[in-house]
């Protein structure tokens, strides 16, 4: 049998020229729902003008990133189960974005980031075997994480280097650059070093590992970030010693 | 592809820095570290100030040194010696993560050094007291 959870949704609204402030919801929520779905239930039945991004609903598109009770979700993936019957949720647009509207960020500053790396994580054709598979290269699987960044931007909303430095490369852009270092693929690695090795690149981070802990995928941007420091700070070394 | 063009900033307010909301463990040893590298320059500069009383003569620092066996003075000796263990044992940690060393270990690390500045904080309180 299918239970229902209550809820009170207090979400942030903003429109362009008055104050912001919350808005309260009362929506009833089957099991099997998202915190997505409860926002739409809003939507749907209580309020037209509630804006919010979102498209996929099953964390492929990375759309819909906000924050529920202050922390960095991808509420397409976020079970209402994760919340007991009759709480309330506050439901906030993610930080260090500019905000256009009530949830909805502009996710430019994203973009604009992970284009200076060279966005590196398209893969071209691969052979395929005799029998039809597919023939993956030789260590592949370490790869494996960061294909699986959806860019949603939780990451730079939780990280607070982000919050202090505006032009922050920030852990998405980062963890492609050392995607791009471990396999180049005809990349010009000295400009990518030569990006990230900067006040506002690598050593911005104090590794407080926020991105990682708010990744809804698992890609460990931090842990990037941090190999990456590992190959300039060599290489830094090397140049010191005259090697 | 271009890597001379800046990203474009996103206007900041200065309490962003210190967003505590919907914060992990992480994030308060980042404060943490930023709160103790302050308070640790806020010191040295004090410590020099109070140095600079030896050139007024014995007397001058005679009197100083009555109120640093004082309980108050003793106390800031203890908060001294947590925020030196604070920014050292997790500036440690972050020199170790940051040449790729122990990065999926970084928590038990982080809890190690909290362990052992708890400790050290303990004994050095129980020392400077006694001796007081």
């Amino acid at each position: 049998m299918t239970m229902t959870r209550h809820f009170q949704l207090r979400i942030y609204r903003y429109k362009p020229g008055s104050d912001p402030h919350y808005d309260t919801f009362s929506v009833a929520m089957p099991d099997e729902a998202n915190v997505l779905d409860a926002i739409e239930r809003a939507w749907d039945d209580q309020d037209r003008s509630l804006m919010f991004r979102h498209a996929c609903h099953h964390a492929s598109c990375g759309s819909c990133g906000l924050r529920v009770n202050e922390v960095e979700k991808l509420p397409c993936v976020t079970p209402v189960t994760d919340y007991p019957d009759g709480a309330t949720l506050t439901i906030d647009p993610m930080r260090n974005f500019p905000l256009v509207t009530d949830l909805a960020v502009d996710a430019a500053p994203l973009y604009e980031r992970t284009r200076e790396v060279g966005t590196p994580i398209m893969r071209e054709s691969e052979p395929l075997r005799e029998n039809g598979l597919r023939v993956l290269p030789e260590g592949i699987a370490d790869f494996n994480r960061f294909e699986n960044c959806i860019e949603c931007g939780l990451c730079l909303s939780a990280c607070p280097s982000m919050a202090a430095d505006p032009f922050y490369l920030g852990p998405v852009a980062l963890a492609m650059a050392e995607r791009a270092l471990a396999e180049p693929r005809g990349i010009d690695r000295q400009s990518i070093i030569d990006l990230i090795d900067d006040e506002h690149g690598l050593w911005r981070c104090h590794s407080a590992f926020e991105c990682t802990e708010v990744c809804p995928s698992n890609v460990d941007p931090a842990g990037a970030i941090m190999r990456l420091k590992r190959i300039v700070a060599a290489k830094k070394f090397k140049k010191l010693f005259g090697r | 592809m271009s890597v001379n063009a800046k990203p474009k900033p996103v206007a900041r307010k200065p309490i962003q820095w210190i967003d505590l909301r919907g914060r992990r463990v992480g994030f308060w040893a980042y404060l943490a570290m930023r709160l103790s590298g302050i308070g640790l320059v806020v010191y040295l500069y004090l410590h020099l100030v109070i140095l600079n009383q030896l050139t007024a003569g014995p007397g001058a620092w005679d009197g100083f040194v009555a109120l640093a066996r004082s309980p108050i003075f003793l106390a800031l000796d203890v908060v001294l010696i947590i925020g030196l263990l604070v920014h050292g044992l997790n500036g440690l940690r972050l020199a170790l993560v940051g040449f790729g060393i122990g990065v999926p270990r970084h928590k038990t690390m982080l809890w190690i050094g909290v362990a052992l500045a708890v400790i050290l904080s303990v004994l050095s309180a129980l020392a400077i007291f006694s001796k007081g």
